[in-house]
């Protein structure tokens, strides 16, 4: 009980090769930045998009082979495609319809699905008069409705203001937890991949470039893209023992590695002074403020310099250092809140 | 007019000057030369005697023959046209773009010409009249249903363009969420996409109509003027200018008064939009 996909998709400037499996309950996340091949490699599960090569097996049954309306699938569209002449209850009882059922079954099991995602009193309203989280769920139970073996979630929250996103987060997570088959989403919201999936698989420019549980992935990025998206600086270099050379500078880890390596620390962990501070940090340098620019609760200063990297420290900081771009100052990170493993 | 848009109105004519005479005037000699010749009719029209003009046999005759053959030829047109406009804007195959020009000359041809082209293939010695009089005994020419087939062929390319139009306007996209709840292409048709370009329909069948009911050159050329059978209110319209000029503008004015009623019909759509 599972998806085994290998999707390719030749276009005339871009390629998409990418391979997917996930077993029967599991949430799978592709996670990418823009134009990076997701949304294809979405459609092409569905069956909207045609393979090149490639192939997508479902249950032990080629999939690949049929046409998207045989395919035992259900998407959930970015902007969700409810059809805009048909009621909520109408657009949900389409699928059961399509597929055979009865009039009257088919408007009790969509009854039942608005009434899962709590919208049976909006039964009757027509997509135009339903909010943003009210369509998105409509949308949901839509695609739940022909019981899908495979759901394809595009962007499901991409298209909900801030407030709506957290509730319907939350409520996806639940529906999603109570879904039997394997779930696929596409989104370029770091926090909704934690959040919402077990596994996830990174895309840029048509190809993986990374693949593992959320905490695994947050923990060890291995591009630039992912590190920027978790929030770590990244860097890579040549380990020998505790030491790594990165660029021109010797940096101190507490692991013991050879060869190639990826080095991590969060912009928390960098300490910043005007003057060279007294006793020996392990990894100091010297740096020129790029920029200052307000984060949460702190303030995340932009390094130039043998290491460029992100600081975080708190406003106070800033006033008592009087930091301002242009400065030199120096950074330095502690051997221990580093992390780092193998390229 | 709203106070922003005459804001915007006395902005835009201080910033650009005074209106040019040289516009002004052709504008005005062409709003007179469309308007002059209705109003021409209102005032000639025999309004004392109008209710007994209209009562007339003859009169009533050829407005239900044109009611019917126009209605009978738009649904026709529907029949034919919705699919055809559904396969030129969402079937892609080689010659498209030549198959969307022929649909569109019996719009700059001259309607006697179809008439004439009508007789040559459906006439009782056309290509296919001959085979339908020998196959099924069916003669079209000179008959009622002559009437709608000339018709038909002058309306239709006002359907299928409107409806193409609206097709293309349609996201495709909702085509798709139905084929992945399992939807077959005709029950996507049926379902989706033409509840979605209903309004264009019937835009299409509106504009379709009133071209049949108008319809002179290709009707008389093919169907002939037989009073009852054949003769259309515009060729009721016509013969009657020789012989009883009061009974032409009788007609005429139910012509104009059912072209006004569409026009107000479509208003939104066809002359207050943008």
């Amino acid at each position: 009980m599972s998806l085994h996909a290998r999707l390719v998709v030749q276009r005339p400037r871009f390629r998409l090769d990418v391979s997917i499996e996930a077993a029967s309950g599991q949430v799978l996340a592709l996670l990418g930045p823009n134009g990076a091949g997701k949304t294809t490699a979405l459609r092409a599960l569905a069956g909207l998009t045609p393979l090149s090569g490639g192939h997508v097996t479902l249950d032990g049954r080629p999939l690949h082979a049929l046409p998207v309306e045989r395919r035992p699938i259900g998407v959930v569209f970015q902007d969700y495609l409810l059809f805009p002449h048909l009621s909520a209850l109408e657009n949900v009882a389409f699928g059961p319809r399509c597929r055979g059922v009865p009039r009257a079954e088919a408007r009790r099991t969509a009854a039942a699905w608005l009434e899962r995602v709590g919208l049976a009193e909006h039964a009757g309203a027509r997509p135009r008069r339903l909010s943003g989280g009210q369509a998105q769920r409509v949308a949901l139970a839509r695609a739940l409705a022909v019981e899908p073996r495979l759901l394809l979630l595009d962007e499901p929250l991409a298209a909900l203001d801030a407030h709506t996103r957290l509730e319907i987060r939350s409520q996806l997570r639940r529906h999603l937890a109570a879904f039997g088959g394997v779930t696929v989403l596409v989104t370029h919201d770091p926090l909704d991949a934690m959040v919402l999936a077990d596994r996830l698989v990174v895309v840029e420019d048509g190809a993986v470039v990374q693949e593992g549980e959320p905490g695994e992935v947050a923990r060890r990025p291995r591009t630039d893209y992912v590190a920027r998206l978790v929030g770590l600086n990244l860097y890579r270099g040549t380990a020998g023992g505790h030491q790594v050379r990165i660029d021109d500078m010797l940096f101190h880890v507490s692991e013991d590695l050879h060869g190639p390596v990826l080095v991590a620390f969060p912009p928390s962990a960098v300490a910043l002074y005007r003057d060279r501070p007294d006793g020996t940090p392990r990894n100091l340098w010297r740096a020129r403020i790029e920029g200052i620019e307000r984060h949460g609760d702190s303030v995340r200063v932009r390094l130039e310099g043998p290491l460029a990297a992100a600081a975080d420290v708190t406003p106070a900081a800033v006033a008592d250092l009087d930091l301002s771009p242009g400065q030199q100052v120096w950074a330095s990170v502690k051997a221990t809140e580093t992390h780092a493993y193998p390229a | 007019m709203t106070a922003t848009a005459e804001r915007r109105g006395a902005r835009e004519q201080g910033r650009l000057g005074r209106t040019p005479w040289v516009l002004v005037v052709p504008a005005a000699c062409g709003l007179a030369f469309l308007v002059l010749p209705l109003a021409g009719l209102l005032v000639r029209a025999p309004w004392s005697t109008l209710p007994r003009r209209l009562a007339e046999p003859q009169v009533l005759e050829a407005l239900r023959l044109s009611l019917v053959t126009a209605s009978a030829a738009t649904l026709v047109c529907l029949v034919l046209g919705v699919p055809l406009a559904w396969v030129l804007a969402r079937v892609s195959f080689p010659g498209r773009r030549l198959v969307r020009a022929l649909v569109t000359i019996p719009l700059v041809l001259p309607p006697v010409v179809g008439g004439v082209a009508l007789l040559l293939v459906l006439g009782r010695r056309g290509l296919i009249g001959q085979w339908l009089e020998a196959a099924f005994g069916v003669t079209l020419p000179f008959t009622t249903a002559g009437v709608v087939v000339a018709e038909a062929f002058v309306a239709m390319p006002f359907l299928v363009i409107s409806v193409e139009g609206a097709l293309r306007a349609a996201d495709p996209r909702y085509e798709e969420a139905a084929a992945t709840l399992g939807a077959s292409r005709w029950t996507i048709f049926r379902r989706v996409t033409l509840p979605l370009v209903a309004p264009g329909i019937v835009a299409g069948a509106v504009l379709c109509w009133a071209r049949a009911l108008g319809e002179f050159g290709a009707t008389i050329t093919f169907a002939g003027n037989f009073p009852g059978r054949t003769q259309t209110m515009p060729l009721a319209v016509y013969l009657a200018l020789e012989t009883e000029p009061e009974a032409a503008i009788v007609l005429s004015l139910v012509l104009l008064a059912v072209s006004v009623a569409i026009l107000a019909s479509l208003r939104d759509r066809w002359v207050g939009g943008a």
